[in-house]
């Protein structure tokens, strides 16, 4: 018979490691992800000038696309991390923590995929970055464990 | 116009999606073992609960609509703009999961609406 443990803000160190390695996995194969389905997408032309009665032949150029199929593989890791998170830890923890993948994903875009990037454009992206590290230090979990 | 719906969807059906895939995973509990069958026994007791067939669904169209607006604008634009999506989690969050945002969280998503403002407006 052991003490229960006290429910609040505190949690185990433990469950800060396994939550950390699980966003370092999201925030690594999520903008991959949608770095490689920007890629695919652009070969497409632009969703403003698709007909209806077009649908059916873009929606068979989208999965005959190899990036297309590389980025779903990509969201897929990300989608299975953070399905697993979210088993422990609050969304509103989780989703903003795990959004230093929006600089990554600008990154990505710069690098990878050679977008042009405003200056005020990146500012943005570092301020939203910003609003990222005010969010994160909060405890990964707020709601009460059941009790079993 | 279109280009704003696709985004529309991205960011709210996106957003309460993920609500209902987190409603679901906290019905199943915490998931200590990351051994592949037990992973494997993880998805298929997350797939008899019917939030999460609900948040897939709401997952596949922000999805597809991500592609759409991908085809329009680059991935530097359209990701960090779903960004908008944390006002709607962090609210979310309170309203439908019961969960306790602190008021320093909220001005950190507050930095994030204002650096989407800045996204948007250096656009080009």
């Amino acid at each position: 018979m052991s003490a229960p443990r006290p429910l609040g803000m505190t949690s185990p160190p433990s469950l800060h490691l396994k939550t950390y390695c699980m966003i370092l996995i999201m925030v690594i194969f999520g903008p991959l992800g949608n770095a490689l389905l920007g890629k695919g997408m652009k070969n497409l032309g632009s969703a403003n000038s698709w007909a209806l009665a077009e649908l059916p032949n873009i929606f068979v150029r989208v999965f005959t696309s190899a990036y297309i199929w590389l980025g779903v593989a990509s969201l897929l890791t990300f989608f299975v991390a953070y399905m697993l998170i979210l088993s422990w830890a609050d969304f509103s923890y989780v989703q903003p923590a795990s959004s230093v993948a929006y600089l990554v994903v600008a990154l990505l875009g710069y690098f990878y995929l050679g977008e042009r990037i405003s200056r005020l454009h990146w500012a943005g992206v570092v301020v939203i970055c910003l609003g990222v590290l005010v969010v994160g230090y909060t405890p990964p979990r707020t709601t009460k464990v059941p009790e079993i | 116009m279109r280009e704003a719906l696709l985004l529309f969807f991205v960011v709210f059906a996106g957003t309460g999606g993920e609500l209902c895939v987190t409603r679901a995973m906290k019905r199943i509990g915490e998931v200590h073992d990351f051994r592949p069958h037990s992973i494997a026994r993880v998805v298929i007791n997350a797939m008899k609960v019917p939030w999460m067939w609900l948040g897939v669904s709401m997952m596949t169209l922000a999805f597809f609509s991500l592609l759409a607006v991908l085809s329009i604008e680059n991935v530097s634009f359209v990701v960090p703009v779903t960004a908008l999506s944390y006002g709607a989690g962090a609210l979310g969050g309170v309203v439908f999961l019961g969960e306790h945002v602190s008021s320093r969280r909220w001005l950190g998503v507050l930095l994030v609406c204002l650096g989407v403002t800045l996204v948007w407006l250096g656009k080009r």
